[in-house]
């Protein structure tokens, strides 16, 4: 970026141009080299096999925010390609985004809409509202689509704290840009089908955070005892689960021996209970 | 003596954008004081808008100040928000510096000033908090494009000179916040004629903050509530120092106000503000 000579002026005026505050837009413009590869050149369909996947992501709504939780597994094939990989981030002050599918792709995806979003902050002195995000989030990959028909497929799990309503909201997505709201809980990935069946069954309305996180840690146990793909609780190395929550006072990540007394409270449970806590069934009294 | 109608010698054309810029900047802004402090580094300015702002965050550790031309302004902030988040992003948040930061606009303000017949009627701080007041970086770039690399304090736009020389009188790197805070509110209160004025109050200011214990995001905002907090904090200090060092003249109760000591010593600061070459 040194001395503005004749070409690199061009870019001095992309600096200050009055264009959009979306920082996706302003690279597009001035350097489109840095955007994440949208298709590869000859690639072909099945080209991602070999390539490490991130597997399963569920979120719940609890009365005082939202709740995510990752497992941490990558897999190649397979091959495990990495156990401690992390697959929920955060997205701003007052969100968190997970992601399933090819690793490398939702890593780009999710460190270009940080910045997204913290972009927009700066040059508009506010927030992006909730579905201002979502639908931001929508579009950056609907912007994979070509990446995504070659194999190279990633979608996000979206959460936030709307402060406007003073409740946590999930937002699902599909490759195509489709956003979608979800009501009270939400799951993607490989394992997504096994945690939503325990969620269904342990979710409850104006649930705490505690609750909540114990609920996900269930779920993502469900989810890797039937998807191979999805890793459980790793108590020899002390890999747990990545759980974050947002609530009034932000984001926030548990640390690994917060996380780990979850994890250990769930394990300790399923040594006595390998299928997990069981659902009462009683017809009522009428 | 005989030249081409209408030649103007290029020392000509550069002298008088130069003089054009130096005069608006000091005649439609009010000064902007951006002083490094125990606590971080702190960020004040009179300015009675609540949405138009002359300080905002940059990145992590890094704020941006300006006075002078808004809309012009306005544009470099927003370039250099650009400029460092496409830093961040292409490399590390942690290779987004103070020091890359000024050095672009330097380049870009030069530029500007050599290139386009108006020249920009501004001058901007970009200012960098570190672990201690030692590890701050503080830079100042003018209109034209030259970065200075100031230390504990810089003060731009309106009477930078003598709003200035007051701070130097008082300043200390040990300074606590609300210290900081009557210090600055002082030094500002009475620029103009130079003659005693109301102290400045929280409706009329601007003051941000590069909060040193924060991680992350270092930049937050000071208004309403805390603002006045601060300021009562400020007041407070003030009292308690006057009873210890006995400094500020008998007289009226009203001595314990904010600009009671500084007021009291002004004729000999604007002196010492007349021979300080420290300014542009």
């Amino acid at each position: 970026m040194g001395g503005f000579e004749p070409q690199a002026r061009w870019q001095a005026a992309a600096f200050l141009a009055a264009g959009s505050p979306s920082f996706t837009d302003f690279l597009a413009s001035a350097a489109p080299e840095l955007l994440p590869r949208q298709d590869l050149p000859g690639g072909g369909a099945g080209a991602a096999g070999d390539l490490p996947h991130g597997t399963t992501i569920v979120a719940a709504v609890c009365a005082d925010g939202v709740v995510m939780a990752g497992d941490r597994r990558a897999t190649a094939g397979s091959m495990i390609a990495q156990r401690d990989i992390e697959k929920v981030f955060r997205g701003d002050e007052y969100s968190c985004v997970g992601i399933a599918g090819v690793a490398g792709v939702g890593v780009d995806l999710v460190r270009l809409f940080q910045v997204e979003l913290e972009h927009y902050e700066k040059l508009e002195g506010r927030a992006l509202s909730l579905e201002g995000k979502a639908n931001r989030l929508a579009g950056l990959v609907r912007a994979n689509l070509g990446g995504a028909m070659q194999g190279l497929v990633a979608v996000p799990l979206f959460a936030g704290y709307d402060d406007d309503t003073g409740q946590g909201r999930i937002f699902s997505f599909d490759v195509t840009g489709g956003r979608y709201a979800e009501q009270r809980f939400a799951t993607i990935g490989s394992g997504s089908p096994f945690a939503r069946g325990a969620l269904k069954k342990l979710y409850r309305d104006d649930m705490t955070v505690q609750e909540a996180i114990l609920a996900c840690m269930q779920a993502l146990y469900d989810a890797a005892d039937d998807d191979s793909a999805t890793g459980g609780p790793d108590l020899s190395r002390r890999i747990y689960p990545v759980i974050a929550t947002v609530t009034e006072d932000g984001f926030q990540r548990l640390t690994d021996s917060e996380a780990g007394r979850y994890a250990e409270a769930v394990v300790a449970e399923r040594m006595q209970l390998p299928d997990g806590p069981a659902a009462p069934l009683r017809i009522a009294a009428s | 003596m005989s030249m081409p109608f209408g030649y103007v010698s290029p020392e000509q054309v550069m002298k008088d954008k130069a003089d054009y810029a130096r005069r608006r900047i000091t005649q439609n802004s009010r000064s902007g004081v951006v002083l490094s402090c125990e606590d971080g580094i702190l960020l004040v300015t009179p300015n009675s808008s609540r949405a138009l702002r002359k300080f905002s965050e940059m990145y992590d550790r890094i704020a941006f100040a300006a006075v002078g031309r808004y809309n012009e302004f306005e544009a470099l902030r927003k370039a250099g928000v650009r400029y460092a988040d496409m830093t961040g992003f292409q490399y590390d948040r942690r290779d987004v510096t103070a020091r890359g930061l000024a050095d672009w606009y330097g380049q870009l303000l030069g530029s500007l000033f050599t290139d386009s017949p108006k020249p920009y009627e501004v001058e901007i701080v970009v200012a960098q908090v570190g672990k201690t007041t030692a590890d701050d970086e503080i830079y100042r770039i003018t209109f034209e494009g030259s970065v200075a690399d100031e230390h504990d304090f810089v003060v731009v736009g309106g009477q930078a000179d003598r709003v200035a020389a007051l701070i130097k009188e008082r300043y200390s790197a040990s300074m606590s916040l609300p210290d900081a805070m009557r210090l600055a509110v002082a030094a500002l209160s009475v620029q103009g004629d130079g003659a005693p004025a109301e102290p400045l109050s929280g409706t009329q200011l601007e003051v941000a903050l590069l909060e040193r214990s924060r991680p992350l995001r270092a930049f937050r905002r000071l208004s309403g509530g805390r603002l006045e907090g601060l300021l009562e904090q400020a007041k407070a200090a003030q009292v308690g120092q006057a009873g210890q060092e006995g400094a500020l003249p008998a007289g009226s109760p009203e001595s314990g106000t904010l600009t009671g000591g500084v007021t009291a010593a002004e004729p000999d600061q604007a002196d010492a503000g007349q021979s300080d070459d420290a300014g542009s």
